[in-house]
């Protein structure tokens, strides 16, 4: 469907996001809000339109929950609201708004003829902003309008505070994506408090036009001086403030930093906490894949299996991803393995730059990378680049995962964390996504990616398209095992050789598995468009990389279940798309931001929430990584269109990876498709 | 236009709703008429009962099968029921929701017998607003519009 904009062409360019830090409302608002309305019922739908179009909305109509999902993929920024119906044939309301909640973090009203107290309740537990009951009059639609500010509002409150808006209107353009996804994701699952610290990087932002707050991008170098910092003081006594004044970084504020710092906080938590998640991830998303949406484990499992779907992903790697991610080899059994490695990624990682961190800069922008929180991201740019070139296989692997190119690094990174990641990232242009902090984590990480990689390229391939349900259930293998770091160092880190998962392409591709993983429950799908699309982009192994990590981070953070979650993967995507994007930079920080956020809006259940921040951290990264090496992506569009790209070489290196040795163990990861590998740290 | 057809049609619509063939939901619809889209209510009608055709004949079809799945059942009915409430068919909304009461109480017996009345309320409601538009369309360009006004 076509966005019609008859009535709302001049509200377009005021809605989409011309909004300032000072939150003014253009006049003609609300006239011209961007309204999605899905509905299965023609006559609704019909009526809904005529409705809206009443109102002076400029009104979308689609009668398909995953048509609808990939248009708001497609234009991250294309929309200001979406109005969707309960019971839908193709995928139920509520998991629409999940998703649309990871990703994309644009408000959704859900409307239904059941007026009943539990399923309304249902709605507000799935984060939706509004409930109405059929037949919806024109009256209750007077005022959706309200729901849009509030959010922004909300938004920029953040960014306020951080006193670092400076370009409200810098989102404006094509980190669109970035920044959507990022606070898409954010704003959901936490509770817009890490939306906030998204918006609060703005750091290496290429262009945030589109967004509408400005974000601080955490760019791999940035995240690395954070990481720096935060070591020198010591993660205990790190205050923002003191690690503000540490990186000494201009125009970065403290709340920025104070953002990153929670997510970080969240991705460590995370990763030590992952061991004893693992176990209880693996199994709920092996069998959970299709959990619900909050049950990141699953997301995992399903990554992997989306990626496997996809295609990309060979069966056996998949297979292997998920034993790896999983941790064990029926993939059942909860992965200690992945999050112990993991652990020691970041810990000793340190240095490696976070990528998920550094990406998620780039990726998301808006959302502050903090996904790597805990991992010692010092990554080095140009460990990612190395990683990113040598790690080809794993790249293209992770990065698939990542959706966009810069996502499969971040997952790689994620779970390599920081030493892959700097290669992934290397690749592109070591602006941005060196981040791969992997330095030496890195091995194991991109094995653990590669192989959650793997299977999510499997699942992204190109072809795929968004299709989320595509994943396998079984495929956890998002998971990357994490543990993988010493792998990672050498080969397992698809994305480009290099321990880090520099290559993490996510291309476009990658984007979309990243959003899809973010879903959570559906997540697995979801990655398991990222990783098409991933592979698509071509990528290089960077996709690869990334999509793995990005799989199984955003899975992870999806299911929350402690395992990277998919949020992070989803970030990741979203980072990646952006990424891509604009340019390598850009890519790999929207992605990882993208991953990010996705974990952390799929924490919704929030015990993952740590599982998630590693997620989020690990897509951050990857997609950061990708971004860079992914120069393809160039377009600036935002996250998906790169998708082809990384796909294609998200798999590749995925398999590559698997076959490198990488040993898609990624198992260990578990990341729901954050690929633990990935964590920037 | 004639003043009477014009007269004849509000009378008509005013009846309808009287009767709880329709509610306030029908009247928004109608206001929603301009010029653009001057038959806007009558092509909503006609959407409806050509896509409701549809879920009627899956709530048969369920009904028939043993053992009867309620689950689908209710889920269908809740289908045809949004759609109904769209454009105001109050009649048919109540019978919906009586049915989906015995839905959830298992009741195949009830379940039959409501679900006939559904049909009859459905069918009788075309009827009756074939009748109004076609009155509504006599009446002038945009009789209907202005009758619903």
């Amino acid at each position: 469907m076509n966005p019609s904009n008859g009535k709302g062409s001049i509200a377009t360019a005021s809605s989409s996001g011309a909004w300032k830090v000072g939150d003014v409302v253009p006049d003609q608002f609300p006239a011209g809000l961007r309204v999605l309305v899905v509905d299965d019922d023609p006559t609704c739908l019909v009526i809904l339109e005529k409705m809206l179009r009443a109102c002076l909305y400029a009104v979308t109509k689609c009668n398909r929950a995953e048509i609808a999902l990939s248009l708001l993929r497609e234009n991250k920024n294309g929309f200001d609201i979406v109005i969707s119906d309960v019971h839908m044939p193709d995928m139920d309301g509520f998991k629409l708004l999940e998703h649309i909640g990871l990703e994309m973090d644009l408000p959704v009203i859900m409307m239904s003829a059941d007026d009943e107290k539990n399923v309304v309740m249902k709605g507000v537990t799935h984060g939706a902003c509004d409930y109405l009951i059929k037949p919806v009059r024109i009256e209750a639609l007077k005022n959706i309008w309200q729901h849009v500010v509030r959010k922004r509002k909300n938004e920029w409150k953040e960014l306020d505070q951080s006193g670092s808006l400076e370009d409200g209107d810098r989102q404006q353009k094509p980190s669109d994506e970035v920044e959507y996804s990022s606070s898409a994701n954010e704003g959901n699952w936490k509770s817009s408090k890490k939306r906030k610290d998204e918006e609060e990087d703005i750091e290496d932002r290429d262009d945030t036009s589109t967004l509408k707050k400005p974000r601080v991008v955490w760019s791999v170098e940035l995240h690395q001086q954070f990481v720096a910092a935060v070591n020198q003081l010591g993660i205990d006594k790190a205050v923002p403030k003191k690690i503000l004044e540490l990186m000494n970084v201009p125009g970065l504020t403290r709340e920025n930093v104070a953002s990153h710092l929670q997510k970080y906080r969240l991705y460590l938590r995370r990763l030590s906490g992952v061991s004893q998640h693992h176990s209880s991830l693996n199994n709920s998303f092996i069998s959970a894949q299709e959990a619900t949406f909050g049950s990141m484990s699953s997301l995992n499992g399903l990554d992997l299996q989306t990626l496997a779907v996809t295609g990309q992903l060979p069966a056996q790697s998949l297979a292997t991803l998920q034993a790896a991610g999983l941790g064990r080899p029926t993939a059942k059994s909860g992965i200690p393995m992945p999050l112990v490695d993991q652990r020691n990624l970041f810990s000793f990682e340190n240095p490696k730059p976070r990528f998920g961190e550094g990406q998620q800069q780039h990726l998301s922008s808006s959302k502050p990378v903090n996904l790597l929180h805990g991992i010692p991201t010092t990554m080095e740019p140009k460990q990612l680049a190395n990683l990113h070139q040598s790690a080809q296989p794993l790249g293209n692997m992770n990065v698939q995962v990542n959706a966009h190119g810069g996502h499969s690094s971040s997952l790689l990174m994620q779970m390599g964390q920081t030493q892959s990641r700097g290669q992934i990232l290397n690749e592109s242009a070591g602006s941005h996504v060196p981040r791969l902090p992997s330095s030496v984590g890195h091995p194991a990480i991109s094995n653990g990616i590669a192989g959650g990689v793997i299977g999510i390229n499997g699942i992204g391939d190109n072809s795929r398209g968004i299709g989320y349900n595509q994943v396998r259930p079984t495929s956890s293998m998002l998971s990357f095992p994490m543990n993988h770091t010493s792998e990672l160092a050498s080969n397992s880190f698809p994305l480009g050789s290099t321990p880090g998962i520099s290559n993490i392409t996510p291309k476009g591709a990658f984007q979309d598995e990243i959003n899809s993983e973010i879903k959570g429950s559906t997540g697995f799908g979801a990655s398991y468009d990222i990783f098409n699309d991933l592979h698509q982009q071509k990528s290089q192994n960077w996709e690869l990389h990334n999509v793995g990590l990005q799989f199984s981070a955003s899975q992870n953070a999806n299911r929350l279940q402690g395992n990277l979650d998919i949020s992070p993967s989803v970030l990741v995507r979203q980072g990646y798309s952006s990424s891509q994007t604009s340019g390598q930079n850009r890519n790999v920080s929207d992605i990882g931001r993208a991953v990010f956020s996705g974990v952390e809006s799929t924490q919704q259940g929030n015990t993952q929430i740590i599982g998630q921040q590693l997620n989020n951290f690990l897509v951050d990264n990857s997609v950061r990584v990708k971004a860079e090496s992914i120069p393809d992506a160039g377009s600036q569009s935002i996250l998906f269109p790169e998708n082809n790209f990384g796909q294609e070489d998200l798999m590749s290196a995925l398999l590559k990876q698997q076959q490198g040795g990488i040993a898609p163990a990624e198992s260990e990861f578990d990341l729901d498709g954050y690929s633990i590998d990935n964590i920037p740290v | 236009m004639d003043k009477n057809h014009l007269q004849h049609q509000l009378d008509m619509k005013r009846s309808l709703l009287d009767q709880g063939y329709l509610d306030e939901q029908f009247i928004q619809l109608e206001e929603l008429e301009d010029d653009d889209n001057p038959n806007f209510v009558e092509e909503m009608v006609t959407t409806f009962y050509a896509n409701s055709a549809r879920l009627l004949q899956n709530i048969e079809q369920a009904l028939g099968s043993r053992p009867i799945d309620f689950t689908k059942l209710d889920n269908y009915m809740h289908q045809f029921k949004g759609s109904s409430s769209s454009i105001g068919a109050t009649r048919v909304q109540k019978e919906c929701t009586l049915f989906m009461e015995y839905c959830e109480a298992a009741n195949a017996e009830g379940c039959i017998r409501t679900f006939r009345q559904v049909k009859q309320e459905h069918a009788s409601l075309k009827t009756k607003l074939e009748d109004y538009f076609k009155l509504a369309r006599q009446g002038g360009p945009s009789a209907g519009g202005q009758a619903g006004r």
